[in-house]
């Protein structure tokens, strides 16, 4: 008898913790895909529960890179994606699956290396160290994840005149996100390429003491623009494209766009808004 | 050296402080590994009685096919279901991706092997005058079946712990199928696998112990419950 009892037991436990997330239909949600980059830094823990708060909606997000968000988007899987490779997201707009761009902040990508600098370049412009760091055979390690700084690296080594490296032993390819990609880059003492969002949360997780330090910044290269995208109600009939648009607009509007500019770790400003 | 002290100490701090986002991924894990659990065993127990129990033509090869599903790649498993229940999928219309039913469909898949192998093996090995005597007495094909089954109960208590652990442990597919989102299908190990991604290690081994902790209460209850059976005889 005994036994029943506590099979009927833990029967009422498990459905009394399985029922606050089956009742939970009423609020629309709204699905998006998004970079590591906005997840990791915790910007969207800032803005998610204020848009709940003052459109009703609750936002859900995936963080992968651009790369997959975009393939989300594709398979009609989410309603909106923010990401960041401008040249993915203007082919995703032409093929029909995107609508709506907008951009909605920037911040710009960092070249950061060992305090030492090993391969000497310190101030130089980003394709004059990318070209230095190959010849001197200087661990450089890569996302290599189709994500959007990846793809941007892509584009810094063609600018350089270089076929990627892809195989040489000194060009890591991790497939991981950014942080991660980072601690290989520590352990190895080479030089990555990341936001400087996530830079700066990198800082702060190392209570302002990070191995790796910024040894390449400020070039017009690096620019790093955010948007928004609405995945196209035409392509995709599930997809909640009102609930997008909202969302689009209230990130664009100026109390978020202040919020975006006011969200800081250790004192630092991560992302700049620029929205029009 | 200090990220394993200080994952310790934080493990205890999350689990007193009542962390509502650790309590939010150890719920989804619990829900979503119970729910995972119950279909595998519901679908694998009748299963693997059919395999241990009949003979046909082919037997050996469907074997050979279910013990090599035992070691099918989480992620493959998650990128398979993601792909059927993807709005572009045969399933979209379901609409279960990123929802825990979605991941517990996975998960069956992922712990369904383990129970049928287990249970066959099981029943295979039951002695074999318990079949004659149950036909001598004129039991009905599912009165074979259910008498069989309680016989076997405790190698079926071990197949079930064996698949749980494998369950409960998994991030691909709760990653690919749930998408990790906060509050919602994010699980212990997703949550350990973001941690990680951001650095935090101390974090991930704190989520980490905590997954061990439950994995403990699983199999305390279990020998517990093994043993009341032992004294209810």
């Amino acid at each position: 008898m005994k036994k029943r009892l506590l099979l009927i037991l833990a029967l009422v436990l498990v459905s009394a913790l399985s029922l606050p997330v089956l009742a939970q239909a009423q609020t629309p949600v709204l699905m998006m895909a998004t970079t590591t980059s906005t997840d990791n830094t915790g910007l969207l823990d800032v803005l998610a529960p204020v848009f709940q708060q003052e459109t009703g909606i609750e936002l859900r997000w995936t963080a992968v890179g651009t790369g997959k968000a975009l393939a989300m988007g594709r398979n009609c899987d989410v309603d909106v994606l923010l990401v960041h490779a401008p040249a993915a997201e203007k082919q995703f707009v032409d093929e029909g699956y995107g609508v709506d761009r907008t951009e909605i902040m920037y911040n710009d990508f960092v070249i950061i290396g060992p305090e030492s600098d090993p391969a000497g370049v310190r101030g130089r412009t980003v394709v004059e160290s990318m070209k230095t760091i190959a010849e001197k055979k200087i661990d450089f390690v890569s996302r290599g994840d189709n994500s959007g700084t990846h793809k941007k690296e892509l584009s810094l080594w063609k600018a350089a005149g270089m076929a990627v490296p892809d195989k040489a032993p000194w060009y890591v390819q991790t497939g991981q996100g950014m942080i991660s990609t980072i601690n290989v880059a520590a352990e190895r003492n080479g030089y990555t390429m990341t936001d400087r969002g996530t830079y700066i949360k990198y800082e702060a997780t190392n209570n302002g003491d990070a191995p790796l330090k910024i040894i390449v910044e400020g070039d017009k290269a690096l620019f790093n623009q955010y948007s928004v995208l609405c995945v196209n109600p035409e392509k995709c009939a599930k997809v909640k494209y009102d609930l997008a648009t909202r969302f689009r607009e209230w990130m664009a509007s100026a109390p978020t766009q202040q919020r975006i500019a006011e969200f800081r770790l250790l004192g630092k400003q991560l992302f700049t808004p620029n929205a029009r | 050296m200090d990220y394993l002290l200080d994952g310790l100490v934080r493990a205890f701090v999350l689990l007193f402080s009542l962390d509502p986002e650790t309590y939010s991924a150890i719920r989804t894990t619990v829900v979503v590994s119970s729910l995972s659990i119950a279909g595998s065993m519901i679908l694998g127990a009748p299963l693997g009685f059919l395999l241990g129990h009949s003979t046909f033509p082919g037997k050996r090869g469907v074997r050979m096919v279910v013990d090599t599903l035992l070691s099918f790649p989480t992620v493959v498993i998650g990128l398979l279901v993601y792909a059927m229940l993807s709005r572009r999928g045969p399933f979209g219309e379901l609409e279960l991706l990123f929802t825990l039913p979605g991941i517990a469909l996975g998960q069956v898949m992922l712990g369904l092997p383990i129970v049928v192998a287990m249970t066959a093996t099981a029943v295979e090995n039951m002695d074999r005058r318990l079949r004659l005597t149950l036909e001598t007495l004129g039991a009905s094909p599912r009165q074979v079946l259910a008498t069989t089954l309680w016989e076997a109960r405790y190698h079926l208590a071990l197949a079930a712990v064996a698949a749980y652990g494998r369950i409960v442990s998994e991030v691909g597919i709760s990653m690919m199928v749930g998408g990790n989102i906060k509050w919602h299908t994010r699980t212990i190990t997703t949550a350990i696998a973001l941690e990680t991604g951001k650095g935090q290690f101390a974090m991930g081994i704190a989520l980490g112990l905590v997954l061990l902790f439950i994995a403990f209460g699983v199999n305390l209850s279990v020998s517990g419950l093994r043993r009341l059976a032992e004294y209810d005889r």
